[in-house]
């Protein structure tokens, strides 16, 4: 591996009118740096103006999402010797630019907001029991480190014409419906609501999950079969209706 | 009442405020659910007692007093022993998802010098169901919360809070925000450190803002340095390696092949207290006994593909990605990391308020639990057990006071505090003096202390904040990483001077604080060391004798530990 890495940057700040555009910095580089260690540089020794959004350097905290040679990559988690002696990085694409490689995420919580909370069957005796077996599929879904890379590449959020949550938040409402002591159906609310039917099932999403999570196959189909049996198959209501007692 | 801090006991207080329907606004430096406690993998103690029915609070309360090395406040972890478990359930009620036994129970994992199995865990994950079921919980509530705002002031009248003064981050803004309880649950100062397991809002500015608002700091010189952190490759140098790995069966070795903890602890093994196993593995590496990078190893690949990645899924990514380690074949090879904060914000043991009426603390940022060395799981039980309480005590307090609005010139002062620091000629930069300030805390106020170290960290510290008078940026006050750095640097070193202050005050040796200069524990010693502010600025220190164990409490500790208190 060669000792300089040619980082290409993104930068703006349209509170000013600067309009974006790609700034070149030299950085040294060092056994196992990642991506986000070449912005530190650039920030402690070039220019500390800029701006980037970063929490824990360990692949825990989902702050540093980017886009790395036009992937939708983890900073920190993005080894600079796996990316080619010039790499760019630009902010997501589907959310609007805060500065540099900062975006505006907040949007995703009024969508959380809306997703019915969980919501435990009435007098269950204390303490909860539950069999170790019934935990294993909502588990994968409590893995999201809500990085929103998964809506950065889903083509129906960037485009912004539907009502669809995005697989984000379809991840989180799988995570609720298969906790096994949760009594709410969600399904009326992702048919209405969440727009689910605009999904149509390109896995993008499930591709680039940093978490491995099975976003399309294990969360998003699952939950569209059951709007289905529940809208449009009246014997799917019935058996969906006997499963949840 | 405002929040200063979205970690698990910001969360928690603020679910209790909502609860006692007072008006809550939480802010955070970050982005809500971002927190450094969304990092915590272990698990959090509870003595429920699921696996090993022996379990009791009582033994939790010994585990963690003695441990502590009888430099806590009995009644912090009285309370922590007796409530956890009520707190660890009601979590499980407000949705997460722990791990279960085979009779349908939570499952608990084994921990350093806790006596039995009782960390309730979500496999290496613990921490972000923690604060994701707690952020869910606020974002269905009334709560209001502001992300990515830094608070750079507390803004008090006649010793009382008035509200504080914040920067935000994203459009380079300020807030006044006046209230009439403050809660600070900012957080621990890990950063402080060069070789950490912390995430970057750990600077310790929670400490800073209490002290500049006339509350007292407490037993500042005890901070945990984790047995195994990774090493190797240098960029990732710090991150932690869970206790898990430990708590599974993951067992040390020099390059010797030896396990060396039979020898420096042939009862607990590997499982003895933070302190004592960072200290063994620092030794070996000191010795000579280390890899070639300067760690040992930690091998659980012995337990098989199939338990590692069920138990330990974070840490098989964690070497894989960064390494390029498989941890179901190979060892690890690890360090000792700057991992926790036992000093703090010194709060009253029943309400949690500071000595400033209405200045309330909580979490990592608060002290007087966890004495000279903290448990793990014990971290995440606090915030809970404590986030609860102080968000109690902080909401009928709010109840009956009055609020009075910060005034108009005491929020310019502060917005003209800030902004200097835009406006220096041949500004310093505060990069190259937080890494200073962090290269001689990490060589010379480490697992070994000695008297000339320590005055030699004094005296650079003092170089430094000559310098830090002139430390500047360029730019605006939008999302401006070197301001910030700016702010929480000038916080840094007075607090880093105290630290080592104390560090060096206390000739003896105690849990995390150990001095090569006098190794041993004097019970003379038995007492915290506590900084006041001064009207000018500086700072005075006091030493207060530990509370005394009530007999009842006494009786629960061996013959052999009574002899220590
Ligand atoms: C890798 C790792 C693993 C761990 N594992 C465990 C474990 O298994 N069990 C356990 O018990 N403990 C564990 N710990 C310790 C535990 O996670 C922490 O001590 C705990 O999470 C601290 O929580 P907190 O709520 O006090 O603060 P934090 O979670 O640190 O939150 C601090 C909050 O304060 C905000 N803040 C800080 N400064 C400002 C400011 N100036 N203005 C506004 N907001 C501010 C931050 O934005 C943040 O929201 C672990 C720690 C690490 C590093
Ligand atoms: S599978 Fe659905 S959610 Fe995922 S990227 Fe494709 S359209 Fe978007
Ligand atoms: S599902 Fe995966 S990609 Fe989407 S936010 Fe969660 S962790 Fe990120
Ligand atoms: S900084 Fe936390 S995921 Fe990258």
């Amino acid at each position: 591996m060669s000792d300089k890495v040619t980082i290409s940057i993104k930068r703006s700040d349209p509170s000013k009118g600067e309009a974006p555009h790609f700034v070149d910095y030299e950085v040294p580089t060092q056994e196992g740096m990642v991506v986000l260690d070449a912005v530190h540089y650039i920030e402690n020794n070039i220019d500390p103006t800029l701006s980037v959004r970063w929490n824990c350097k360990a692949a825990r905290c989902g702050s540093c999402s980017a886009e790395v040679n036009g992937l939708p990559r983890l900073m920190c988690k993005t080894r600079v010797d796996k990316m080619g002696s010039k790499i760019s990085i630009e902010p997501m694409r589907a959310y609007p630019v805060v500065k540099d490689l900062v975006t505006n995420v907040s949007h995703n919580w009024e969508i959380a907001k809306r997703i019915p909370p969980f919501t435990p069957k009435p007098n269950l005796p204390k303490p909860w029991k539950i069999a170790a077996i019934d935990i294993t599929r909502s588990k994968e879904f409590r893995t999201c480190i809500e990085c929103f890379l998964c809506q950065d590449v889903c083509h129906v959020i960037r485009e912004h014409e539907s009502n669809y949550l995005g697989p984000k938040h379809m991840v989180k409402v799988a995570a609720l419906d298969m906790h096994p002591l949760d009594s709410i159906d969600r399904s009326g609310f992702l048919h209405t609501e969440g727009g689910v039917g605009f999904c149509n099932i390109t896995k993008c999403c499930q591709n680039i999950c940093p978490e491995g999570i099975h976003i399309t196959d294990n969360a998003i189909i699952p939950e569209k079969e059951r709007v289905v049996n529940e809208f449009y198959d009246p014997i799917g209501i019935l058996i969906h209706r006997r499963k949840k007692k | 009442m405002l929040i200063i801090g979205a970690g698990g006991a910001g969360l928690r207080a603020a679910v209790e405020g909502l609860k006692q329907g007072v008006k809550v606004l939480i802010v955070t430096k970050s982005l809500l659910g971002k927190a450094h406690t969304v990092m915590a993998e272990g698990g959090i103690a509870a003595a429920l007692g699921n696996v090993d029915k022996e379990d009791n609070w009582k033994v939790h309360f010994v585990d963690t007093y003695v441990e502590g090395v009888y430099l806590g406040d009995w009644r912090f972890s009285e309370k922590l022993a007796k409530d956890a478990p009520e707190r660890v359930l009601e979590l499980e009620e407000y949705g997460a998802l722990f791990d279960r036994n085979a009779d349908g129970k939570i499952l608990q994992r084994a921990f350093g010098a806790h006596t039995y199995r009782r960390l309730c865990h979500v496999g290496d994950k613990t921490g972000l169901e923690l604060i994701r079921t707690l952020q869910d919980k606020v974002i269905h509530s009334d709560a209001s919360f502001l992300e990515e705002i830094m608070i750079t002031k507390i803004v008090t009248d006649g010793g009382r809070v008035k509200g504080a003064i914040g920067l935000d981050l994203k459009t380079g803004e300020f807030y006044s925000i006046s209230a009439k309880g403050i809660i600070i649950a900012s957080g621990g100062l890990g950063r402080i450190y060069k070789v950490t397991s912390n995430s970057w809002e750990s600077t310790g500015d929670g400490l800073t803002l209490a002290f500049e608002a006339g509350a007292e700091l407490m037993d500042l010189e005890m901070v945990q340095f984790h047995p195994t952190g990774m090493i190797w490759p240098p960029a990732i140098r710090g991150l932690l390696v869970t206790e898990g790995v430990r708590g599974d069966g993951g067992l040390l070795y020099n390059t010797k092949g030896e396990r060396f903890m039979l020898r420096y602890s042939p009862q607990k093994k590997e499982l003895d207290a933070r302190d004592v196993v960072a200290r063994s593995i620092y030794r070996e590496i000191m010795e000579g006994r280390g890899t070639e990078h300067g760690g040992v190893y930690l091998d659980i690949s012995y337990k098989g593909a199939k338990f590692i990645h069920e138990k330990l899924p974070s840490m098989y990514m964690q070497y894989k990605e960064f390494s390029g380690v498989d941890i179901t074949k190979e060892k690890m090879e690890v360090a000792p990391t700057t991992h926790y904060h036992m000093g703090g914000i010194k709060v009253d043991a029943e309400t949690n308020q500071t000595v400033v009426s209405g200045l309330f603390a909580a979490g990592e940022a608060a002290t007087g639990l966890h004495g000279a060395n903290r448990l793990g799981g014990n971290s995440l039980a606090d915030l809970l057990v404590f986030g609860k309480r102080t968000g109690e005590e902080a909401a009928k307090f709010a109840k009956n006071a009055k609020l009075t609005r910060i005034a108009g010139n005491e929020a310019s002062a502060e917005v003209d505090r800030v902004l200097s620091f835009l406006q220096v000629k041949d500004p310093v930069n505060p990069y190259e003096v937080f890494e200073k300030l962090r290269e001689t805390m990490s060589s010379n106020v480490g697992i070994w202390r000695n008297e000339d170290g320590l005055n030699k960290a004094l005296a650079e510290i003092a170089e430094l904040k000559k310098v830090a008078g002139n430390v500047g940026v360029s730019g605006s006050t939008k999302f401006n990483p070197g301001l910030v750095t700016a702010l929480e640097v000038q916080g840094l070193l007075n607090i880093a001077e105290m630290l080592v202050t104390a560090a060096r005050e206390r000739k003896e040796s105690r849990g995390a604080h150990y001095r090569q200069d006098y190794p041993e524990l004097r019970k003379e010693w038995r007492k915290n060391i506590v900084f006041v502010r001064k009207q000018d600025g500086g700072f005075t220190m006091r030493f207060d004798p530990v509370p005394e164990l009530p007999p009842e409490l006494k009786a629960l500790l061996s013959k052999e530990e009574q002899e220590n208190v």
